[in-house]
């Protein structure tokens, strides 16, 4: 007799191995950037096209600061992820390896350097 | 299919006249599968911008040679199209993302809603671009 359960064998046989849990991702970011980026979207792009002095101003407030840092971590994340979807159709072997370390490594780089850049302005 | 008088000899025969496909030069391509494939090209393009907008802030927390640089492309020629179009982009992203959740949730899957949302994210985010670019 098989102690197993079926949904024990069935688990990481799928194509993804991870089951639907890339796409809950996208769902859950995709949620939360509809949130935040009407108002990322008005208040950036007021600011852009000020002197320096008025970019500064407008990064000092809290409520900026924070609405850009979540746009940049959710919303990279969320690039992240769906441009490994892209890729994925499209590639194989090596080639999508590579394409994935790059699309994430650069999506990292800019939330770094981003929250640096706001930190430095806003502290 | 092959009725008992032609037999199975009969129907090999017979020139079949079966459509060769992709039919290019006569494809139709529909508005769920442009609109779909939109949302992904978008969706990547909007990099370039998020690219230009860190290295403008970046700039900014350095100082002002620094941000004289960074402004001067970000509000140059260059900038203003990558901007305006990214503003654009996003909107497009952001409607048809909406689609999709709404589409996941197992809804407006009949070809008519499917259409009709189809034009909404259109039109929507023509319009939403525009209002943005006009306000800000």
């Amino acid at each position: 007799m098989r102690y197993l359960t079926a949904r024990k064998r069935a688990e990481g046989k799928g194509a993804s191995h991870s089951g639907t849990e890339h796409h809950w991702r996208m769902q859950v970011s995709a949620a939360g950037l509809a949130v935040l980026v009407p108002t990322f979207i008005f208040m950036v792009g007021s600011a852009i096209g000020g002197t320096h002095a008025e970019v500064l101003e407008a990064f000092s407030s809290p409520f900026l600061v924070i609405l850009t840092a979540l746009v940049l971590v959710v919303g990279m994340q969320h690039f992240a992820s769906g441009c490994r979807m892209a890729i994925e159709d499209y590639t194989h072997g090596s080639m999508r390896k590579g394409l994935i370390m790059l699309v994430y490594g650069l999506s990292y780089a800019i939330t770094a350097t981003g929250l640096f850049a706001l930190a430095k302005i806003a502290l | 299919m092959c009725n008992r008088k032609d037999g199975p000899m009969a129907e090999t025969k017979r020139v079949i006249e079966r459509p060769l496909s992709p039919h290019l030069q006569i494809y139709r391509p529909q508005l769920t599968s442009i609109t779909s494939i939109l949302t992904r090209i978008t969706g990547n393009a909007l990099i370039v911008a998020a690219l230009l907008i860190v290295w403008w802030l970046l700039a900014a927390s350095t100082g002002p040679e620094a941000f004289e640089t960074a402004n001067g492309v970000v509000t140059g020629w260059f900038g203003d199209l990558v901007l305006s179009l990214s503003v654009w982009a996003l909107w497009y992203h952001y409607f048809a993302g909406l689609r999709h959740l709404y589409f996941d949730a197992g809804k407006g899957l009949d070809v008519r809603t499917a259409e009709t949302l189809g034009w909404i994210v259109i039109i929507g985010s023509v319009c939403m671009a525009l209002f943005t670019l006009i306000v800000i």
